[in-house]
Parts: C-alpha cells; sequence; structure tokens
C-alpha cells in the first residue's frame, strides 16, 4: 500500500523541480542560519543563489561525522532553539555523539517517513506493531512509534530487551508486526523455539529491520523462523533516524524518500559524483528538516542508486542495501573485507548458524583474522577431528568467498555479544 | 548392545569445566566413567552416565552443547595387555576404534572398556561372535 501516492509516485520531472525548489530553500536557510555553513560555503566561494536545478547540489560542501561532533551540541541548529520540541542523539561510543534537533514539523515529517516505511510492508490502522527498537534518544524507538502512530496502527511501546516479556507480549496481544533490529528477531526466534512457541501460529506476519547491516540470506532465515516477511529500512541519526529509505512490497532494493532526503553517490576518495549503478559512498542532504538540516552528509555506507521503474509504482528512487562501510570496512593483507560476506558464508553452510565475530591481529607484520564461529547440535560432535575438519571447511569456504585465509574458531552458543542492539561483530586488535 | 555416551562442548575458558560439572551436581547426575578430549581451543567432554535422557536435557536447559551417541562396553577381567588384545582384535577384523577409554573395579578385578567405533554395529557382531561380554545400559549403571 502507498502511503502518501503523491509524492511517492510523482513522475521523475515533477519530482526533481520539487527537489530543486527545496534544495534552493534549504542552502538559503543554512546560510543564512547557520554559521558552520555559512563558513563552508564560503570556504568553497559557493553562494546560496549558484542553486539552480538539484543537480548543483554537488557544488555544495560536504559534511562529515567529525564536522557534526566539531559543534556540538547546537552548531547545526537553523532554527530557535524554543522550536525544537525534541533532542536525540548518537550513542557516541566513538566520540562526541551526534545530535539531531526536532521541530514539530520535523517530528511531523518523521511520522510521515515511518507512515510510509511500515505501509510498504502493508501496515494499517488493523495491525498491533510491536516496537522493540529501544525508546529514548536513539531514534529507532520513537522514530518507529511516531510512523505507528501516524497510520494509526496498535502500538505496543516495549522497546528493546526482555526477551521474555517479548515473546509473552507477542503471544498476548497478538502483535501482527515487529520492529527491530535483524539480529535480535533472530535471538527472538531462538528463544521462542527454546520456550516451545510455534511461531507459524501467531498472527504476527511482517517485521521492519534496521539499524544494522544485514544480508539476503538473513532475510531468508528470519522468514523461515518468525514465519513472517521481513523487510529491510533505513535510516541514519545523522539525518532523521529510522524513515530514509525502505523495501516495497518487492523486497528488494530500498526505495529512498527522497522527495525529503536527497541521495547521491560519490567516489569516496575523490568525492565526484558517480552514476546510477556504480557503487560509492552514500550521502544525503536532506530538503525539508526545520531543525537542524543537514548539507550532503557522508554515511560512509557504501552502496548504489538506481532510478529504473519499480513494480510497485512508486517513482523514488531505490538503493541497494549497504553493501558495506567505508570505516566497518576491513581490509586484511590489503584485502576489502565487509562483514556482511562472512554471514553469507556462513548461513549457507548446514547445521552453521550467523553467529559469529571477526578478531583481528596484527602479529609480526601480518594481519591474522579469527573468525569466531557458535557451536550448534548439528555441528558438534563427540570426535575431535570431526569438530577440526569443520573448522577447516569454513575456512575453505571463507578463503574462497574472502580471498584471504582466517581461522575459525568454534565457541560455546551463545558467547558471542548479540541481540538488544547492534551485534558487536568485528574486534580490531591491530594498532597501526 | 551398546549404551549412551553423553558428549558436552566446552570452550578453552577458565570456569566452563566447572559450570558442566555443578550442573551435573545440581542434578544428582551419576557419572559412571568419563575423559576429555581436548585441542587448543576446546575440549569434548565424554561421560557414561546413569540416566542419559536427562543428563542431556538438564545440560541443554544450561545452555551447553550436548549429543548421544552409541559406545560399546566391554567387560573383561583386569590383566596386563587386555588393551592390546582389543585393538589387535579390532584391527585383524579390519574395525576402526575412534577411541576408548577404561573403568576399572578394583573388588571384582574387572576392567570395563567403553569403545566408540565407527561402525558399531560391525563391532557389536565382531564382540558377540567372539563370546566377549557387552555390557548393558542397566549393567552399566550398576557398576
Ligand atoms: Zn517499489
Amino acid at each position: 500500500m502507498i502511503w502518501d501516492e503523491k509524492h511517492e509516485s510523482m513522475p521523475r520531472t515533477g519530482l526533481r523541480e520539487l527537489q530543486t525548489e527545496r534544495l534552493k530553500a534549504i542552502a538559503r536557510k543554512v546560510y543564512d542560519n547557520v554559521p558552520f555553513y555559512k563558513s563552508k560555503f564560503d570556504a568553497l566561494g559557493v553562494k546560496p543563489e549558484d542553486i539552480n536545478t538539484i543537480d548543483d547540489i554537488a557544488k555544495l560542501p560536504f559534511t562529515t561525522k567529525d564536522d557534526m561532533r566539531d559543534v556540538f551540541p547546537y552548531g547545526l541548529l537553523a532554527c530557535d532553539l524554543k522550536d525544537i520540541v525534541e533532542i536525540h542523539t548518537s550513542s557516541g561510543t566513538t566520540g562526541k555523539p551526534v545530535v539531531d534537533a526536532y521541530t514539530q514539523g520535523d517530528i511531523d515529517l518523521w511520522g510521515e517517513v515511518m507512515a510510509r516505511t511500515l505501509s510498504m510492508g502493508g501496515v494499517t490502522a488493523d495491525d498491533i506493531v510491536q516496537n522493540a527498537y529501544g525508546y529514548g534518544l536513539f531514534t529507532g524507538g520513537l522514530g518507529a512509534h511516531y510512523g505507528i502512530r501516524r497510520i494509526g496502527a496498535t502500538c505496543i511501546p516495549i522497546s528493546g530487551g526482555n526477551t521474555k516479556r517479548q515473546l509473552d507480549m507477542m503471544r498476548d496481544f497478538g502483535s501482527t508486526a515487529l520492529t527491530c533490529t535483524p539480529s535480535y528477531s533472530l535471538y527472538l526466534a531462538e528463544a521462542g523455539k527454546e520456550e516451545g512457541i510455534d511461531f507459524s501460529k501467531l498472527p504476527l506476519r511482517v517485521g521492519f529491520f534496521g539499524a544494522e547491516p544485514w544480508s539476503e540470506s538473513m532475510r531468508a532465515d528470519i522468514q523461515a523462523k518468525l514465519h513472517i516477511k521481513a523487510y529491510d529500512i533505513f535510516g541514519l541519526t545523522e539525518i532523521i533516524g529510522p524513515g530514509v529509505a525502505a523495501e516495497c512490497e518487492c523486497q528488494d532494493l530500498l526505495h529512498v524518500f527522497e522527495d525529503h532526503f536527497y541521495p547521491e553517490i560519490i567516489n569516496p576518495d575523490t568525492g565526484k559524483p558517480l552514476p546510477d549503478g556504480e557503487k560509492g559512498e552514500l550521502v544525503f542532504t536532506t530538503l525539508t528538516k526545520e531543525g537542524t538540516p543537514v548539507i550532503r552528509y557522508r554515511t560512509r555506507d557504501i552502496t548504489y542508486l538506481t532510478r529504473e521503474p519499480c513494480p510497485c509504482g512508486r517513482t523514488a528512487v531505490r538503493m541497494h542495501r549497504i553493501l558495506g562501510r567505508t570505516d566497518d570496512m576491513l581490509i586484511i593483507r590489503g584485502v576489502n573485507i565487509f562483514p556482511s560476506q562472512i554471514e553469507q558464508v556462513l548461513i549457507k553452510m548446514e547445521g552453521v548458524e550467523p553467529h559469529y565475530q571477526l578478531l583481528v591481529e596484527r602479529k609480526g607484520n601480518l594481519d591474522c583474522l579469527e573468525v569466531l564461529v557458535e557451536m550448534t547440535e548439528d555441528l558438534f560432535s563427540d570426535e575431535l577431528k570431526r569438530l577440526e575438519q569443520k573448522e577447516r571447511e569454513i575456512e575453505d569456504k571463507l578463503r574462497d568467498s574472502l580471498l584471504v585465509h582466517s581461522k575459525v574458531k568454534l565457541v560455546e552458543p551463545k558467547s558471542i555479544p548479540r541481540s538488544e542492539g547492534k551485534a558487536k561483530r568485528i574486534i580490531d586488535k591491530r594498532s597501526i | 548392545m551398546t549404551v549412551q555416551q553423553i558428549s558436552v562442548f566446552l570452550e578453552n575458558k577458565a570456569g566452563r569445566l566447572a559450570a558442566a560439572a555443578s550442573v551435573l551436581k545440581n542434578n544428582a547426575v551419576n557419572i559412571r566413567a568419563l575423559t576429555i578430549a581436548e585441542s587448543s581451543n576446546y575440549g569434548v567432554l565424554r561421560m557414561i552416565v546413569s540416566d542419559p535422557d536427562k543428563t542431556m536435557a538438564v545440560l541443554k536447559d544450561a545452555g551447553f552443547t550436548v549429543k548421544q551417541n552409541p559406545m560399546i562396553a566391554v567387560e573383561i577381567d583386569d590383566r596386563e595387555g587386555l588393551l592390546f588384545d582389543i585393538v589387535s582384535l579390532c584391527d585383524a577384523e579390519g574395525i576402526n576404534i575412534e577411541y576408548t577409554y577404561s573403568y576399572v573395579e578394583t573388588a571384582s578385578k574387572k576392567a570395563i572398556l567403553f569403545l566408540r567405533f565407527e561402525d558399531t554395529d560391525a563391532a557389536v557382531q565382531m564382540f558377540t561372535r567372539r563370546g566377549y561380554k557387552l555390557l548393558s545400559p542397566d549393567e552399566v549403571c550398576k557398576i
């Protein structure tokens, strides 16, 4: 179901005009109201009046995560503080957090784009949505909440964690939709199985999963275990939170809500825009945000865009699910490795669950990659030689896919931290 | 005639063996014989217990990865060279022993060898043919 037919299925020429008008306005707004952007524009010698079409966006300066931290906490504010009704921040685990300050208009926008997102998976006012994204500063919980409310569905604001209670609520209240991270959905599936829950008998039929990278094979796994349709949703605190892009019923690529969040793909080394279909770094400009508008934010996510028509009828540009991170990408002995590649290999192997962790160390001058994989009942044998065979087999498959050798180590089930938030996939002990 | 062995996957981390042992103790599991096979990263605790099904269940509940498999329990007089006799017999018949461990009853001067074979059925036939006494699960419980 298309929530906002007018904007989501707008003919592309009309959409470009709308984007052009909005870009002109936002460039003017930040130039006049945000000293940080005024100096950035001035440094490049660009003025708001230089924007004549949406393509002129390439003239504008980039914003990086470091920029955002430098102007912490209020440096991106483009309106009076009294007009800000809500503030969210990133976790700030690697430095000062990124701040997203919302006006009432921004909150309404957030509800709209999340309503579009949930509608893509068929959520209507008749649904009961169990929102297991964390509520609080994290944008996941409240972002989804506003969308659920906007649609008029019933929201169960259970937040993250407390697995036992999640399963009880799901059973007792008959939740029809679930929102959480993909790894947590699998954790729920496992925990439910242990409790003897037959998910095929529950009313749950759809899930919206984001906030961490996942893969097509993980989708198959989630869909089979929870007996639902699993949709990938995408967003980031720097832009608005969830609600930036989402998969339609085709479950293929993610439509970007580009009337509000304009995407570009650039070469991460040169900063030059890349054509549709080419992989590069995803960059976003918020075209309509009032509180903390952002110009050309470099996400460090790697993907590509396509403007090919989608069978669903929406005209909005589509992006491939995130293929990797320019910074999460591990470079081992000169080879680029994304955790998602490892997941792909594991999920295809019989008896192996995609619960893994990567340990990178430098021994002498050599990078060593160790892959911890959780033991399963199917993998286990009373004979050490069979366990060692399994490890070699996984190592061989990984080498075929990654093109570098790794050492696989079987570990006890549930010994790899996961579930509540983002799975901690990589421990890089190299100090370079 | 076979008996069930329980194997438990244990990472080589402080406290894992103790954790498994405490589950066994708290559930009053009676261990008849045990051995641990180790690699550098993990070990496999293998045991013959009085109640394999219950032992499986309580260890699983505690989050351990466990497995059951059939073993042959051969009862013989405890004397020098008996391991050699059994191994050469198996060799002669082309039956492959995966591993073995033993239990010695000092009072009766009997030894029980627990043997894991690739082809358990063939091994049972061989021992039976040769007149060896194979213990039943009940008999193993009583040792
Ligand atoms: Zn579509």
